[in-house]
């Protein structure tokens, strides 16, 4: 078979509008999930309670029903629920969800694994609750979450395909339209899936980039 | 060198006998039309034998009672009580509807057939009998679209890739919204759960989701294409074409036609029908 790329020339704008999209729902639904999944894990891993039991509840039900499901549900369910939502809102707000739910396990792996003796210590020199929560639990737990929390990321991110489904005009979505119209999958998928790979490579550099500057007090050691 | 000589030998054997066979079959096809019963043949015989689809409702599928039903279904009925015949249903596939015809194995098709140059070539047609079309649909309260300019500023769903799909991109205007869907399922989702208010599909899906969901019946609002079914016959079988077309114009005339279109696609015919 003859691979033909010029027949996708025409089609360089759905491609950039995918790739744009699909950048930016990543984008906002990362920093949206990782701040819930920061909120979460905080209250799982304190003292039991209602809402610490209810936030349980969330995370092991995204946790244990499938993404598309998750998607189908806030798009097609709460519609007819009476609660229209957009598209690219449904898709954000389940990617959101989805992070959320997924990080906060990670995260509080992260947080349970800080001797309680340190946060003892941190009060003990004076600081307050927040303070020593903030600098000897929360950003050593990052720390050492870091490398998983980033894999996670970017799961999101490629899972994000299935936006498509619900007619987001994301990278996939740019595919399947002009797979139908020019009838040369094998080049589209091959196009896309090399954006892809870009996008997790780039994602990944991204995040080593900011876990080398934020957390530079581990360089070279473990802690 | 011995064996592939004889290989080719009995390859040329083979593409021989073969060759017989397709001569001798076309040498029958050839010959069918003088097969065909003419409407004097009918009416001694007292019996219309009439082909009808058994897997494409609305126009033809099983009742829960094994019995075939749908639009074409009555549509022969029609024709035979008209004729003062009996009627002989025979159920087919879409794939061999025409070499039932041909083989004069029936007299008519009623099964949602559209016209198209290489049927015309081996068969006759009546007049439109069925409404086909693709359409945009809106909800009840959706306003009539007269010209493509009417679809700007609207948000339609479509299934990806489909005839529909294509020729709406083509026509709409450039600030109209199309949502395209993965398929038809996920398609008449989006517009029964309210994410979309307007869907571009064909009259027979539309018919489907009246007849699940009354209480958000589409209604079409605009004609995109229109392709509707005839009534297939023999070549040169002039008689019966047309009494068969004198019987589907006295049809549009005394409403029968109209009340097959509500009774089976929960609508009107489109006023474009058949004109």
């Amino acid at each position: 078979m003859e691979l033909d790329f010029s027949t996708l020339v025409p089609y360089a704008g759905e491609l950039v509008q995918g790739f744009v999209t699909t950048v930016v729902l990543t984008a906002i639904s990362t920093l949206a999930g990782l701040g819930l999944a920061s909120l979460v894990a905080y209250v799982r891993s304190g003292k039991a309670s209602l809402l610490g039991r209810m936030l349980g509840g969330y995370v092991e039900v995204t946790r244990n029903t499938p993404f598309i499901v998750q998607l189908f549900f806030l798009f097609f369910g709460l519609s007819a629920l009476g609660f229209k939502i957009s598209a690219l809102f449904a898709a954000f707000l389940a990617m959101t969800l989805n992070l959320g739910a997924y990080s906060a396990e990670i995260l509080r792996a992260g947080i349970e694994a800080t001797d309680r003796g340190q946060l003892e210590a941190a009060r003990a020199l004076g600081m307050s609750r927040l303070q020593s929560y903030r600098h000897v639990v929360l950003i050593p737990a990052f720390a050492r979450i870091y490398p998983a929390l980033t894999s996670q990321c970017i799961i999101v991110m490629l899972g994000s395909a299935v936006v498509s489904q619900i007619s987001v005009f994301d990278l996939t979505y740019a595919a399947n339209f002009i797979q139908s119209r020019n009838f040369r999958g094998f080049e589209v998928y091959l196009v896309v899936t090399l954006i892809y790979l870009l996008l997790a490579v780039g994602m990944r550099q991204a995040f080593g980039f900011v876990g080398r500057r934020a957390f530079a007090f581990r360089q070279g050691g473990n802690a | 060198m011995h064996k592939p000589q004889r290989i080719l030998k009995t390859f040329k054997g083979a593409l021989a006998s073969g060759l017989l066979v397709l001569a001798s079959i076309s040498a029958i096809a050839a010959s069918t039309s003088a097969l065909a019963s003419s409407l004097a043949d009918i009416e001694q015989r007292g019996t219309l034998r009439v082909a009808v689809p058994q897997d494409f409702p609305p126009f033809g599928s099983v009742g829960t009672d094994l019995q075939p039903q749908g639009y074409d279904i009555d549509m022969a009925e029609y024709l035979a009580e008209q004729m003062d015949v009996n009627l002989d249903l025979v159920t087919v596939t879409s794939a061999n509807r025409i070499p039932f015809l041909q083989t004069d194995k029936v007299d008519l098709v009623i099964s949602s057939l559209g016209k198209n140059p290489e049927r015309a070539a081996v068969i006759d047609f009546s007049e439109a009998y069925a409404p086909f079309f693709l359409g945009v649909f809106g909800t009840e309260q959706a306003e009539q679209i007269e010209e493509p300019a009417g679809l700007a500023g609207k948000t339609i769903g479509v299934t990806r890739g489909s005839v529909e799909d294509m020729e709406l991109t083509g026509l709409a205007p450039g600030d109209t919204t199309i949502k395209r869907f993965e398929d038809n399922a996920t398609t008449i989702s989006a517009f029964l759960s309210g994410q979309v208010d307007y869907i571009a599909t064909g009259n027979v899906v539309a018919a489907q989701i009246a007849e699940r969901e009354s209480q958000r019946a589409p209604k079409m609002v605009f004609q995109i294409k229109d392709s509707p079914c005839y009534i297939g016959l023999s070549q040169g079988n002039d008689e019966l074409k047309a009494k068969v077309n004198a019987l589907i114009e006295q049809a549009k005339q005394n409403g029968t036609l109209e009340s097959l279109s509500q009774k089976w696609f929960h609508t009107s015919l489109p006023e474009s029908f058949g004109s």
